[in-house]
């Protein structure tokens, strides 16, 4: 069980949450908290997972810094105060 | 005049105008710039790309500017080179090494994207630029700011060679080295690029600068006497100049410049780092993320962002991937540098590596063109080769005691040369 898990949405993906920066939300997984984000923003769940329920591959999901594909992905444990972050993929340097 | 068509995106096709954008909003895939090749025909020629500077300049009807180039104006046009003693060495008939480890002004491919990035920067009125690196891009972002009059930040690994963070700071720029992996540091960017109205080249100005990595393709097939090489080798980092080679040699096919020689592409990694090519090994369209453990720094991306595409385009041309093990990347960087007098870093001695490889699995046909692009430049990492070479002898002044080494030398090859020993 937990409470308040901050998740940080990036410009791109803002106009879908009513262009918050910051959402807080509940559940003990990464697959808890995005569904119950997704289950309040229903277009952001469109473009957010396939119709296979995987993660958009054009987006990494962050818990604290770390991509929850070296985690366990969707299964991910989450606490109360973690970070959660949906990054667009970006170029190489 | 521009030929440039609207902003488009790779997945879904929606178009968007010109502007400061990373992805579609519908599906957030990532947009390309689409053009109007009808609108080409007959105006995009060979005898017009030929009447252009000795630059990279001289495809600029296939490059995403409206006004004139105002950045990297000597980038570009680097040689192509007919590397007949290596070919003799790895057994092929007709090689070529695509040499940008003579880029202008900093040595590398990523002269080429940010020419681009920062014209493009500058048209959108931006004053401040900056950059997610492992070094090569932090120096030519930083160099051709500097040139420009443009304020930068460069962010980088906080583990990166000297040389690599020397090359960045002589030019001025506001440096941050972040605790982490360049993946970390692309994060970062990519949230700083959210927060702060910059230009961060490889984020929001990103369908730009990718645009660029195209030249490194139409060099070849120009340079080639406009025809294209039927095999050709890239390293893959973040999975830019893969997919844009490719879609360098498809526009010049589109616009009847060059025969369709159905030209393949092939992915060259570090083992230590090598998601994209893993994918294309087990034959799946999706890589997995790695923690990169590897002396090619510069390639060392492990979340590339374009891996996506290199699978699907080295997969759509025939081509294929192989990755080569530190040891093996040493020898080809010192390979290379014998047989052509080419010294490239550790991600060209990954790409020559992997092309060997390549060519004695019988995936690359020894009697076709072959093509080794060499993306950067070896001075700028001379720790990696340090302990590559006997120590050289330290002699009086006097001729007496040359003589005793020349009279060595012809005893034992020494320096670590395999080459035969000098005869008077």
């Amino acid at each position: 069980m937990s409470e308040g898990v901050k998740i940080l949405i990036p410009t791109a993906l803002r106009p879908q949450v009513e262009d918050q920066e910051t959402i807080a939300a509940t559940g003990s997984s990464v697959r808890e908290v995005l569904g119950s984000l997704t289950s309040r923003y229903p277009e952001l769940g469109k473009r957010l997972f396939s119709e296979q329920q995987e993660i958009n591959r054009f987006i990494n999901v962050y818990v604290n810094d770390e991509d929850i594909r070296f985690l366990e992905d969707l299964d991910t444990a989450l606490k109360p105060g973690d970070e959660l972050s949906l990054v667009p993929a970006i170029a190489g340097g | 005049m521009s030929f440039v068509h609207s902003l488009q995106c790779k997945e879904c096709g929606t178009q968007y105008p010109i502007e400061p954008r990373t992805i579609c909003d519908n599906d957030f895939g990532p947009v390309e710039v689409a053009y109007d090749y009808e609108a080409m025909r007959g105006k995009v020629t060979r005898a017009s790309i030929e009447s252009g500077p000795r630059s990279l300049w001289r495809y600029r009807d296939l490059l995403p500017i409206e006004g004139e180039p105002r950045v990297g104006l000597r980038s570009g046009m680097t040689p192509l080179i007919k590397a007949d003693n290596l070919a003799k060495e790895l057994g092929v008939r007709e090689l070529y090494v695509k040499d940008d480890s003579a880029n202008y002004p900093t040595f590398s491919y990523k002269d080429r994207v940010v020419a681009v990035a920062l014209t493009k920067a500058l048209e959108f009125g931006f004053d401040t630029v900056g950059c997610a690196s492992t070094g090569n891009l932090a120096h030519s972002v930083a160099a051709h700011a500097a040139a420009a009059g443009l304020r930068s930040f460069v962010m980088i690994p906080h583990d990166l060679e000297e040389g690599k963070v020397v090359g960045s700071l002589v030019f001025g720029p506001r440096m941050v080295k972040i605790k982490g992996n360049y993946d970390d540091v692309n994060r970062l960017c990519s949230q700083i690029a959210d927060k702060y109205n910059w230009a961060i080249v490889n984020v929001n100005l990103r369908p730009f600068y990718t645009e660029g990595a195209k030249t490194h393709g139409f060099e070849i097939g120009e340079q080639l006497g406009w025809r294209l090489p039927r095999h050709t080798v890239v390293p893959v980092a973040g999975g830019t100049l893969l997919p844009k080679v490719y879609k360098a040699y498809q526009e010049l096919i589109t616009l009847g410049l060059v025969d369709d020689n159905e030209p393949r592409v092939y992915a060259a990694q570090a083992q230590g780092c090598n998601p994209v090519v893993d994918a294309i090994e087990r034959g799946l369209n999706l890589f997995k993320p790695q923690k990169p453990h590897t002396i090619a720094k510069s390639i060392a991306i492990g979340n590339p962002a374009d891996g996506y595409y290199v699978v699907n385009d080295v997969n759509q041309s025939g081509g294929y991937g192989a990755s080569a093990s530190d040891g093996e990347i040493l020898d080809a960087v010192k390979l290379l540098a014998r047989t052509e007098g080419i010294f490239t870093e550790p991600a060209g001695g990954t790409t020559l590596a992997c092309a060997m490889k390549l060519i004695e699995s019988g995936r690359i046909p020894r009697d076709e063109t072959i093509c080794v692009c060499i993306t950067g430049n070896g001075l700028k990492t001379v720790e990696v080769m340090q302990d590559q070479f006997a120590q050289s002898p330290v002699i009086d002044a006097k001729l007496a005691e040359f003589d005793k080494i020349v009279q060595q030398i012809a005893e034992v090859p020494s320096g670590g040369s395999p080459r035969p020993p000098v005869t008077a």
